[in-house]
């Protein structure tokens, strides 16, 4: 895995969010090196969620700057669907289309933002089936499976535009536990084939295993970041001790 | 975009949406335009004080005919020496609610399928008269709002019991009961209101034994009910479907026969979920109740549009709209919130 | 496993339910039979082909002198048929309006789209209709100072002036050019989609079935134009003469008519498209689509599912609606025959029948119709 040392993916500076009288960014300093795989936890309210959804533009910040795959974010709509171009984002409440089969979801961006032909579409969404291990699912409506499945989906129509940044907005936490694994493995399996990665998320266990940096934010601020090592034997702050105190209380 | 929230919201709002700033203010200043003319003629310069034509000189609105006329919009041709006795039809209805709603009134269960039946012929007896030994006033004496409300509330009460029956008979597995339900209701559902008061007008006096005379207002109501009774079927049966199976698997280990489970376990739950869509066909009725007009009625409208050809008071056509339109906007608007909140408070 | 103690007293239910209702109306019809006796009334169909005796203010098909009982029907049938076609038009476009004025971000236009619909839904048809007639147009001006717009559409007391040509078959043909048009059109737009999907790019000729409902009646005109006269109404002493004239009770039906089903059809768009999940439209633009591809793609078609089965209730609500015709004496079906004919021939029975026949045949064509259409198009067998 070679890093590009020169091209920073996402670079945010000083940024800052109000939700009217109320501060939910607080001036956020932050770096993700291309291929970098980054855990951002917290407890809720923290302001984590709005902080990804910044980086596609799904949120507008007030302040600060915020430069993504090279392209200074502004309130300028072609800039934004630029960045949203090179930038997939899986939600967590999957936001499959319910009137498309799965094939369908997967090839509707890449005929219609992309203008590639079809055919060539439908073997790469086949591809990214595989790869998320639900080939058969191609021609069912997303009402049609379970929580875990639609969520593999949902990765696999990110993937269809081939984006170099994945985001993930707490993935598993509408699914039940039995389904969590499922996704996970895609997650971690995504990981090792060098995608830049934000993921929003309570897993630990998964932070441990795949995150090259956690980062734990509070009240709108980063109150620690370290790499995953050093964050669970030997956080510095108190808030965060606290924090992995309670998480790992429910495993 | 990195401007700080310190300047105001809307400046940069205008800024960014010039067309959609521009548009808003011509539709701001030719809402003034034609609103001040509007509260100029209704209030400004109107007319509120006098008994007769010569009070309205000014130009503006002449609600000297309403006040004059108010008693004929309310009541109708009902004597007003005797407005005690549609007081009093109110006061029954009004006290007609509170089973509906004391939850744990004692023979509740028995009062309340009743009062479906009793009220409308109760009403009947009062404002009538002669069955109680009073003066006896004709039904084609009442009129104005008082008739409106009457019609709507007989029609809700009367169609409510045959609604459930046709509901119940819908869902029935019995081809033969089931195929008279679905026909009754689908063809008084496809067919228009005015269409089914000219049929009880001209045909029912046909359907009856020769000699035999049937009230005209009577026979408003028999086809009112009849109508509205299939489209209460179809929202009773909607509450009814909304019944998860369980509940008849319930009562039927329990063994209950199948009366006791419509009345005591079903028909409870089912008619509470539709509440708001009673209190909408209701709206709905109560509107519509002006179209009895035209089979020579003469409700609220009614008697605002014949109070508009007196020669006396020629001209007066506006006022007489603008005030019936207030009163029915009124009532509407005031159930269809009343309506909203029943939804709101129902969903938890 | 039903018992056949079972099974036999379904039967006997069965049979008792339908002996009373066969009972009552066999007491029925031996009632009616005999009070129709009584007054001297005829039975049976013979009274259709009689001549009618009285005339009808406004007739798409042509109603002479002489002309039939079943002739009039008709006219009240056609009549009718136009009064809810147009509404129905008037109410969808006004409603879209108001739905979008509701559902955009600047509060000016969202209180101008709840009061109109606060106040148009909640005062009775009847007032609408009788407000647009009575106090609105029977207060326009004579003939000789019309409201003239642009020379070409003239608006008096005597009603609404349009240019019409003097072949009245003609405008037939336009119109159905002009809806063979939509349909080639739509099909043609559908095969430059298809393209665009399997290419990658549109065709070059992709923004041209959209002007083909106008280029085919524009090119029917251009051959046919020494043929027939378009007449603009021109005025003539008292009157004007020329065109089409549309009495105040039709402008004042269609008025009321569609102002007053537009609010329930803004509410019914609005709802509709305020229930695909805010989820959805992130997810969209997650993926780049741009802001007209998603409305196409992903909020239209889930917003359509909601919006269909209520909209449809409207749209037989419009064509029932259309019968307050009768309390401004405008010719439409229940007045023409419930009420004229009926009161002419006393043939009430018949009468009423057939127009109940109608009103009924219309309601479920129009409800099998969509029926059809969410079955094929929306999939909602899915």
């Amino acid at each position: 895995m070679i890093l590009q040392t020169a091209q920073a993916a996402v670079e945010i500076r000083k940024l800052e969010k109000w939700f009217g009288e109320f501060q939910v960014l607080r001036g956020i300093d932050l770096e993700v090196r291309v291929g970098e795989k980054v855990v951002i936890c917290g407890p809720s309210g923290s302001g984590k969620s709005t902080l990804i959804r910044c980086i596609n533009g799904l949120e507008l910040f007030d302040r600060g700057h915020l430069i993504v795959d090279g392209i200074e974010l502004k309130d300028d709509t072609r800039r934004i669907e630029e960045v949203r171009r090179h930038v997939g984002m899986v939600f967590q409440q999957f936001n499959l289309f319910p009137h498309l089969t799965v094939l369908e979801n997967l090839c509707l961006a890449p005929i219609w933002v992309q203008g590639k032909p079809k055919r060539e579409v439908e073997e790469q969404a086949m591809e990214y089936l595989k790869r998320v291990r639900i080939p058969e699912q191609a021609q069912k409506y997303p009402g049609q499976l379970s929580g875990g499945q639609q969520q593999r989906v949902a990765i696999a129509r990110s993937l269809c535009m081939n984006p170099k940044i994945m985001l993930f907005d707490e993935p598993t936490s509408a699914l039940d536990p039995e389904m969590i694994k499922e996704v996970l493995d895609v997650m971690v399996e995504l990981a090792a084939s060098g995608m830049t990665m934000l993921c929003v998320t309570h897993e630990m266990g998964f932070a441990r295993q795949v995150a090259d940096r956690i980062i734990f934010m509070d009240k709108g601020e980063i109150v620690e970041a370290s790499d995953p090592q050093s964050f669970f034997t030997n956080p510095r702050s108190e808030r965060t001790r606290s924090f992995i105190a309670q998480v790992l209380q429910h495993g | 975009m990195a401007t700080a929230p310190l300047v105001q919201p809307w400046r940069r709002w205008v800024r960014a949406h010039p067309l959609q700033a521009a548009l808003s203010l011509l539709g701001l200043v030719l809402g003034v335009y034609l609103l001040l003319p509007a509260i100029d003629w209704a209030i400004l310069k109107a007319d509120f004080r006098g008994a007769d034509r010569s009070a309205c000189d000014s130009g503006g609105a002449c609600w000297v005919f309403v006040k004059v006329r108010i008693e004929q919009f309310m009541l109708g041709f009902y004597p007003s020496e005797l407005a005690w006795r549609p007081l009093l039809t109110l006061g029954l209805w009004l006290l007609g609610m509170v089973p509906l709603f004391w939850h744990h009134m004692p023979g509740r269960w028995i009062v309340v399928p009743l009062q479906f039946l009793l009220l409308p012929f109760l009403s009947w007896a009062v404002l009538d008269g002669s069955w109680l030994g009073w003066e006896r006033i004709e039904s084609a004496r009442w009129g104005g709002l008082l008739l409106t409300l009457l019609i709507a509330s007989i029609g809700i009460s009367l169609s409510l019991p045959l609604g459930i029956l046709l509901a119940l008979g819908r869902r029935s597995r019995l081809p033969v009961i089931k195929w008279l339900a679905v026909s009754f209701i689908e063809v008084w559902r496809g067919v228009p209101l005015i269409a089914v008061l000219f049929m009880a007008s001209v045909m029912l006096p046909l359907f009856l034994p020769p000699g035999v005379e049937i009230d005209k207002l009577l026979r408003c109501l028999v086809g009112v009910t009849l109508f509205t009774s299939a489209y209460m079927a179809e929202v009773i049966r909607g509450g009814l479907q909304a019944i998860p199976k369980g509940q008849y698997e319930a009562a039927a280990a329990l063994n209950l026969s199948f009366f006791q489970t419509m009345g005591l376990v079903i028909l409870p739950q089912a008619l509470r979920k539709v509440i708001p869509g009673i209190v909408n066909t209701f709206i709905g009725l109560f509107k519509d109740t002006s179209l009895v007009l035209i089979v020579g009625m003469f409700d609220l409208l009614g008697m605002v549009q014949a109070a508009s050809t007196d020669p006396e008071w020629l001209g007066m056509a506006m006022e007489g709209y603008v005030f019936a339109g207030f009163v029915f906007w009124l009532f509407s608007f005031a159930m269809s919130r009343y309506s909203l909140r029943l939804e709101q408070r129902l969903q938890h | 496993m039903l018992s056949s103690a079972r099974q036999r007293r379904s039967f006997m239910i069965q049979l008792l339910v339908a002996l009373s209702v066969a009972t009552g109306l066999l007491y029925l019809l031996h009632n009616t039979a005999t009070n129709l006796a009584e007054r001297g009334i005829a039975s049976g169909f013979d009274f259709l082909s009689r001549p009618a005796g009285f005339d009808i203010a406004f007739s798409l098909i042509p109603f002479g002198e002489g002309a039939s009982f079943a002739r009039a029907f008709w006219v009240g049938v056609t009549n009718t048929l136009f009064v809810a076609g147009i509404s129905m038009l008037v109410a969808t476009a006004v409603g879209l309006a108001v739905a979008l004025l509701r559902l955009s971000h600047n509060p000016l236009f969202k209180l101008l789209g709840g009061t109109y619909v606060e106040i148009a839904r909640n005062i009775p048809l009847l007032l609408h209709l009788f407000f647009w007639y009575f106090a609105v147009l029977r207060n326009l001006p004579g003939p000789r100072q019309s409201l003239d717009f642009a020379g070409l559409v003239f608006l008096n007391i005597r009603g609404l002036y349009v240019p019409f040509p003097e072949e009245r078959a003609a405008m037939i043909w336009l119109l159905l050019l002009f809806v063979l048009g939509l349909f080639l059109g739509h099909l043609l737009r559908g095969r430059a989609v298809r393209l665009r999907v399997t290419q990658g790019r549109f065709p070059w000729w992709h923004l041209l079935p959209y002007g083909i409902p106008l280029f085919l009646p524009g090119v029917f005109l251009l051959a046919t134009a020494g043929s027939w006269t378009f007449r603009v109404p021109e005025l003539q002493g008292f009157n004007f003469s020329g065109g089409l004239q549309l009495i105040p009770e039709l402008v004042a039906l269609v008025l009321a008519l569609g102002l007053y089903t537009a609010a329930f059809v803004g509410e019914i768009i609005r709802a509709g498209i305020q229930s695909v999940p805010k989820g959805q439209r992130e997810a969209a633009g997650a993926l780049g689509l741009s802001r007209f591809d998603t409305l196409r793609l992903i909020i239209l078609p889930q917003a359509l599912r909601v919006v269909l089965p209520p909209l449809t209730s409207q749209y037989l609500n419009v064509t029932k609606n259309s019968s307050l015709a009768a309390a401004i004496a405008f010719p439409d079906l229940v007045l023409v025959f419930a009420g004229t004919a009926l009161n002419v021939t006393g043939q009430a029975v018949e009468i009423m029948a057939m127009t109940m026949l109608v009103y009924l045949v219309i309601s479920l064509s129009i409800s099998y119709l969509i029926h059809c259409f969410q079955m094929r198009v929306l999939r909602y067998d899915m």
